[in-house]
């Protein structure tokens, strides 16, 4: 009776593990389907492309998903078929059950099988590391310079002559005449990876190792990513934004950022606070005796939603706090909290809202 | 029995003071006692690490948590990577190799006892170095702190200049001395199982057990070799000007990525494939058949050692390879698949038709199996290059190699400490508290580890202390939580199992199994000379011939 009712734990742990799987299948499904207000993509799921390696990456993904569930199902149910079928009954529990020791046509059998199905996976995959490594780089193509910094992205547009941060702007792609955008990733200091999941796969930034990726995004709207490669104290608020604008919106940002810092004679407080403080060490403003590149050039600071790589929103209280205190909201980056008085904070603060 | 063995024994009896005791133990050479001192050593460091991932857990139950400083947590997740691989996994695998594998091919001790414990000891200061880096790290009193480069320290942030201090040099020598101490046992384990079989105990009569621990030896000597050759030249680089790694100074950081993955995925296979051993031994004896396709196992296991040494590079698919390259370690990744496949449908073979006893250690085998076959399946969506861009550093990754250590890995573990605790201790664990810890732990680990894929699809990569609300990732993380949670909960029942067990245990008896390898014909625990006799074999399961005199296996092999 006892070793009856054991049996059926068994059963039910196959329950279990199969209502598992199909709530997992649901919670995805749910979770890939909340969508927010168009244009927006809050949850950056894999499963929810918008440009041409994802959407491949995808689709491979749903072919290797399909065999392996396969595989899945076919060997689970023999599994559990044969915890249930061969299951000790108190009946015959003294008797031994006749010894086998294998079968060759069988071995076989089991070897074959998944010989082919590898072979299988192996071309789909090997066509589509191709598709996507491999894809020529069109005359119309916007080249990006991603730079890593610990813990921020430094984005260039060598043709356009824009240097800026964190917020990457690129056309959208309409396929019928394809412009993407084409980036060769650099490191300054330690290994980072570049990741928008919605656009394309993740390819790390090595020092000493040029490499590549690109996107041509399909729908405009803002793409969600972050540092994909652990790169010290403050990798986790190494944030990623993409703005896929259209055509008209990206040359007009394009011909804003071009443009010399805002000089409105009415700030030269903050911006002598600025200049004589340790801020240009690290700091670039276009105009100014400020040319460093330890940090985010700051000549059109305002054009940004956020600051401190995406770890804060950017507004005026926000932007005194970073400049006050750092660690309060990036413990840990690389940002010196710069001693400086109230008055000098709000001067320097008013100066920076000039910089559109 | 030998005048030294009854000499012991009669002071065992006289109650001799405890520091005799410890005494007889630090200096031991016998395999049994080193193999439970791996065992014991392996534990204390599951504690730790265990709590380091409950730290882990805490702080990412909910976005922008301050539990801990983005310092800690990243100590934290490189102190529980570093002690769950190098100061569990591989001691408490070699703890058992080392007690069961003399046993098992009816020798009275391995090769070499003397290089046996010199072995075990130089493992267990590296765990010491390891930890003394919170208190030693600066070189002050008391002024340091654990490494945070992750358990894979690419470089640079190893270089002086990312990670000043000497938190990094901890980490580099306490792998450097365990390493040589992983190589000794290695070697002294393929030397035990050529030269120590008792007669008649051919190769293709050896116990599966051995001829997965002898595979897997070969591979440490292969995988450990280059991480240590690493460690050595990340030390020159950092003290005696070397530019190895140095990419400020034209080093390479890829070269690091290679020797670290040409060590990190073998490494995988040295872990697993004892696991397999164990599962290997315990499904026929609860199954009451013997292991389905024999020849084609132990074949399968060295296809396995072979391919695996050929695939590091699909850590690396992400780091800009050309598509030739990606290409190659796709397929190689894929064909592993094979072998292993072979290898559950074998264990399938062996229930077949058998009569299934769903004692405890049989309950984790079966989990085993199935869990088994998720990360199995995990690694194939992993080794599909592309599909890996995606995965890759996300928690999906995370959930994969979970399910390979957790839910393959551990259960086997689980398993193999059920079902020779009895030999160990010469007593019965307590039945009802083993099947508490099962359930527990199956549903701590499938709320943690199944969820644990979806963050990872959804954007979430690994090894941030934090993330940002609304990314649909805030209850995923929560559940995952709790889970680990209950896995804490369920390791305490099994400590507490152990524990008790040896106290007030029935009395095991030579043979509680009705098992079928020469360890369950010498006594519970066996005599220091484990066999009075050296025992004569005719077959691969001596035992069964001595139970079926009519008809012994020796007939059909």
């Amino acid at each position: 009776m006892t070793n009856k009712h054991k049996t059926d734990w068994e059963a039910v742990l196959a329950r279990v593990t199969g209502i598992i799987v199909i709530l997992t299948g649901v919670l995805l499904a749910a979770r890939v389907c909340v969508a927010g207000p168009p244009g927006d993509h809050p949850i950056p799921s894999i499963f929810d492309p918008h440009s041409t390696p994802a959407e491949s990456i995808r689709h491979l993904s749903h072919f290797v998903l399909a065999i392996t569930g396969l595989i899945f199902l076919v060997v689970f149910s023999l599994l559990s078929y044969v915890v249930v079928k061969f299951r000790r009954r108190v009946a015959d529990a003294e008797r031994e059950p006749a010894q086998v020791y294998g079968s060759t046509q069988i071995e076989l059998a089991w070897t074959i099988i998944p010989i082919l199905i590898v072979v299988v996976l192996f071309l789909a995959t090997a066509r589509v590391i191709h598709a996507i490594q491999d894809a020529p780089k069109p005359a119309e193509a916007v080249e990006v310079t991603a730079i890593g910094h610990q813990f921020w992205w430094e984005f260039r547009y060598p043709k356009l002559g824009i240097v800026t941060a964190n917020e990457l702007h690129v056309p959208v792609s309409d396929p019928a005449h394809p412009t993407p955008t084409f980036l060769k990733l650099f490191s300054a200091d330690t290994d980072h990876s570049f990741w928008i999941p919605q656009l394309a796969g993740k390819t790390d930034l090595i020092p000493n190792h040029p490499n590549e990726t690109w996107v041509d995004p399909h729908e405009t709207g803002l793409f969600l990513g972050q540092c994909a490669q652990y790169c010290g104290t403050q990798h986790a608020k190494m944030l990623l934004r993409v703005y896929v604008d259209t055509p008209e919106d990206f040359n007009a940002w394009a011909r804003a950022q071009q443009q010399p810092a805002n000089q409105d004679e009415k700030e030269a407080a903050g911006r002598l606070v600025f200049e004589r403080t340790a801020c240009v060490n690290c700091h670039a403003i276009n105009g100014t005796n400020g040319t460093g590149r330890f940090g985010p050039d700051l000549t059109h600071l305002m054009s940004r939603n956020t600051i401190a790589a995406g770890a804060a929103l950017n507004t005026h209280e926000k932007l005194r706090l970073w400049i006050q205190n750092p660690d309060a909201i990036k413990p840990g980056s690389l940002m010196p909290a710069m001693k400086l008085s109230d008055a000098e904070v709000d001067a320097l603060v008013r100066y920076l809202e000039t910089l559109q | 029995m030998s005048p030294d063995a009854k000499a012991i024994q009669t002071a065992e009896a006289a109650g001799q003071p405890w520091v005799q005791t410890l005494h007889e133990w630090v200096t031991t050479v016998d395999h049994k006692r080193l193999g439970i001192l791996y065992i014991l050593y392996a534990l204390v460091f599951l504690i730790i690490a265990g709590l380091e991932a409950t730290i882990i857990r805490i702080q990412l139950m909910r976005p922008h948590n301050d539990f801990v400083s983005p310092q800690v947590f990243n100590r934290m997740f490189t102190m529980h990577g570093t002690t769950m691989i190098f100061f569990v996994a591989i001691p408490v695998l070699f703890g058992f190799a080392n007690y069961l594998v003399p046993l098992m091919i009816g020798a009275r001790d391995m090769a070499f006892p003397r290089l046996n414990a010199f072995s075990f000891w130089l493992t267990a200061l590296g765990g010491f170095l390891l930890y003394f880096s919170f208190v030693g790290g600066s070189g002050l009193y008391g002024a340091g702190n654990a490494p945070d480069v992750g358990w894979w320290a690419y470089a640079p942030l190893t270089s002086r200049a990312f990670s000043p201090g000497h938190s990094s040099d901890y980490w580099t020598v306490a792998l450097l001395v365990s390493g040589f101490g992983s190589i000794g046992t290695a070697i002294n384990l393929i030397a035990t199982i050529i030269s120590m079989r008792c007669p008649g105990m051919t190769l293709s009569r050896m116990p599966l057990f051995a001829w997965l621990n002898l595979i897997m030896a070969g591979m440490v000597i292969l995988a450990i070799s280059p991480l240590t050759a690493a460690q050595v030249m990340l030390t020159v680089d950092r003290y005696l000007g070397g530019h190895f790694f140095d990419t400020q100074a034209g080093g390479s950081a890829t070269l690091w990525m290679h020797f670290f993955w040409i060590f990190g995925h073998p490494e995988v296979y040295v872990l697993v494939i004892p696991a397999f051993a164990f599962v290997s031994e315990i499904i026929p004896v609860f199954s009451r058949k013997p292991i389905f396709g024999y020849p084609v196992m132990v074949g399968a296991t060295a296809c396995i050692g072979f391919l695996s040494l050929s695939v590091w590079a699909h850590h690396m698919f992400t780091i800009g390879m050309n598509s030739y390259a990606n290409s190659f370690f796709a397929i190689t990744t894929f064909a592993v698949g094979i072998p292993t496949g072979i290898k559950i449908f074998n264990w399938l073979g062996t229930m077949w038709g058998g009569r299934i006893q769903f004692k405890t250690p049989m309950l984790f085998c079966i989990a085993f199996l199935f869990q088994f076959l998720i990360a199995g399946l995990t690694g194939i969506m992993l080794g599909a290059a592309p599909f890996n861009w995606q995965l890759s550093g996300s928690y999906f990754v995370v959930a994969h190699f979970h399910y390979v250590i957790v839910g393959g890995i551990l259960f086997a573990l689980f398993a193999a400490f059920y079902y020779w605790y009895p030999k160990i201790t010469g007593r019965m664990f307590n039945e009802t508290l083993g099947k508490l810890h099962f359930w527990l732990f199956l549903i701590g680990f499938h709320l943690t580890f199944d969820l644990m894929h979806i963050p990872g699809v959804l954007g979430m990569p690994r090894r941030i202390y934090t993330y940002e609300p609304g990314r649909g990732w805030d209850t995923l993380n929560f559940l995952v939580s709790i889970g680990a949670f209950v896995q804490g909960i369920a390791t305490l029942v099994f400590v507490a199992n152990l524990v008790v067990s040896y106290f007030k245990g029935a009395k095991a008896g030579n043979d509680p199994w009705d098992a079928w390898t020469l360890e369950w014909s010498t006594s519970s625990p066996p005599p220091v000379y484990n066999f009075a006799s050296v025992p004569t074999v005719a077959s691969r399961r001596p035992l069964w011939d001595l139970k079926h005199p009519e008809d012994p296996d020796s007939r059909y092999e």
